[in-house]
């Protein structure tokens, strides 16, 4: 049994969708409840009840959205370009799984070990702006081109400062590897995580991640006081689903990212404790409620000042402080905090 | 055949396929969209030969960057296509030539090529067997310690390249108005606005 899984085409191909299966399942299961967990904090910060309806407290709303979704009529507009059309829902869909392919979720937990993982997350997010572009320019009307174009400059601006930070995080470990990544963080708990050495970029960075995904205040492609819903306007049941979906994806994916680039991940924060998946899982939710109470007390940014944000704050402040982090690292400053290198250097 | 032959051949296919239909597509999106295509095919041939950083920096500069510009200039351009079409057929003829000329060029060197004998082992000798050192590593010994004058000095031409486009686009629009955001930033409620009680009836 195990030599057929192990050596033969189709025992591989098996245990690849096997694996897949197996992360992309329980992700859209845990999504379900985050959306649940996402409106009640809204409707908490608002004082509203929320969803209470579907189950007990409401618990089973996203299921119940889902149904919805899916049994809608599907509506094209007239003169949309049929093909691109449909392919941008499913691009941002499948590019918000893709993702997830080299995540671990705890030591060895991991579907694809590539030794590029951090470059892999960032070309794959880099791709998204595709599902929003393709998505905006297909439906032939007016306010989802505005919207998709908003989103996709948003999206390339903010990519550079996202990518500046990673470099200093790989300058410190030496990999591009996420568990190499994690392992360097080990040491003495809470400590040693790379919050405390790339203090400023946490910040720098989980704000970028806002812009990234276009969750407020930077919701400008779907500003719906100006734009009606930005490049989702002509979007309806299972293809809008997929839209919504992906995004959500994406914010859960920054949620890990953040988690494991400055909080060591599945490392636990007392040195006492034994490590594991639960200090991740922790982690990832603890920021999705950042991301949600962001969502939920900061008004719309105008666009210019977003613009000049990333371009004249963020970019030059990452880029000052990877020189920084690369001359600490040389010259083994802190106590060689800053290089921890395992192989080469 | 291995799951690696398998991928080769899809991802030759995806190559070939995008880079026929970027040339054949009617519409110039859906040619943008087949040259990503086509780029993508192209990372993954990339990572079958092992050289995944390079495949990831071809996704992200080439797919996530360049592509998004042509198919913003793309969608955001006037162009008459009717016409471009009846233009492109007038030097349809020096086209093929250059075409043909190119394809014999090809031909004659497919089956001819001979490397020689020293070529294998120059190559090998500039950097360690990938075995021995991870890609990125090699890569970056090349870049930034052999070579280290060689691609500053690249970068520098491309920085000059970068002040001529702007210096050639940048032209002082006097009267447009421009937001002052240091005079923003720097005003409060106190001077931004007044509280008036206004009485029924009186108006301001």
């Amino acid at each position: 049994m195990y030599e057929f899984f192990t050596t033969t085409n189709l025992g591989i191909a098996l245990l690849i969708i096997g694996q897949c299966l197996l992360i992309v399942v329980p992700l859209l299961v845990a999504l379900a409840f985050l959306l649940y967990f996402d409106r009640k904090v809204w409707a908490a910060v608002q004082l509203r009840k929320g969803p209470n309806v579907v189950g007990a407290f409401g618990v089973l709303q996203s299921f119940a959205d889902f149904i919805k979704y899916v049994l809608k009529e599907i509506v094209v507009p007239a003169g949309a370009d049929k093909f691109v059309f449909f392919l941008a829902p499913l691009m941002s869909f499948v590019l918000a799984m893709l993702a997830w392919a080299v995540i671990p979720f705890n030591d060895g937990w991991v579907l694809a070990d590539v030794n590029v993982a951090i470059l892999f997350v960032f070309a794959v997010s880099s791709l998204e702006v595709y599902g929003v572009i393709m998505g905006g320019w297909a439906s032939n009307s007016k306010y989802p081109f505005l919207g998709s174009l908003r989103s996709a400059a948003q999206m390339i601006s903010y990519e550079v400062s996202i990518g500046l930070i990673i470099i200093g995080v790989i300058i410190t470990t030496g990999s591009m590897n996420f568990g190499d990544i994690v392992m360097a963080q080990d040491g003495a708990g809470l400590f040693s995580w790379y919050w405390l050495p790339h203090f400023p970029m946490v910040f720098l960075f989980l704000i970028s991640a806002l812009a990234e995904t276009n969750r407020p205040p930077f919701d400008l492609p779907e500003a719906e006081s100006e734009l009606v819903a930005g490049y989702q306007v002509e979007y309806s049941s299972t293809p809008f689903l997929l839209f919504m979906i992906g995004e959500y994806v994406a914010i859960v994916l920054m949620c890990t990212l953040i988690s494991i680039l400055f909080f060591g991940g599945w490392l636990s924060p007392v040195e006492a404790l034994p490590d594991g998946f639960f200090w991740l899982a922790i982690k990832i939710f603890f920021f999705f409620f950042v991301f949600s109470m962001i969502k939920a007390i900061t008004p719309r940014y105008r666009y210019d000042q977003l613009m000049r944000i990333g371009w004249k704050v963020f970019l030059p402040l990452s880029l000052a402080w990877v020189v920084l982090v690369a001359f600490f690292a040389q010259y083994g400053a802190f106590w060689g905090t800053y290089a921890r290198w395992t192989v080469g250097g | 055949m291995s799951v690696a032959d398998y991928a080769f051949y899809l991802f030759a296919l995806t190559t070939v396929t995008g880079g026929f239909f970027t040339v054949m597509a009617r519409n110039p999106v859906h040619s943008v969209l087949w040259l990503i295509t086509a780029f993508v095919g192209a990372t993954g041939l990339f990572v079958l030969l092992g050289a995944e950083f390079v495949a990831m920096l071809l996704m992200i500069v080439y797919v996530g960057a360049v592509a998004v510009l042509f198919l913003f200039v793309v969608m955001m351009l006037d162009v008459d296509f009717a016409e471009l079409k009846a233009e492109i057929a007038q030097s349809l003829p020096i086209a093929m030539l250059i075409g043909v000329v190119l394809l014999m060029e090809l031909g004659t060197i497919f089956g001819t090529w001979v490397f020689a004998d020293g070529a294998e082992a120059a190559r090998q000798s500039i950097t360690p067997a990938i075995s021995e050192i991870h890609n990125t590593e090699a890569l970056g010994l090349v870049l930034y310690t052999d070579y280290i004058l060689l691609f500053q000095l690249s970068g520098l031409i491309l920085l000059v390249a970068m002040i001529g486009a702007i210096v050639l686009t940048l032209r002082h629009r006097t009267n447009v108005k421009r937001q002052n955001v240091i005079a923003q930033m720097h005003r409060d409620p106190a001077q931004a606005m007044e509280v008036i009680d206004v009485k029924p009836g009186q108006g301001l």
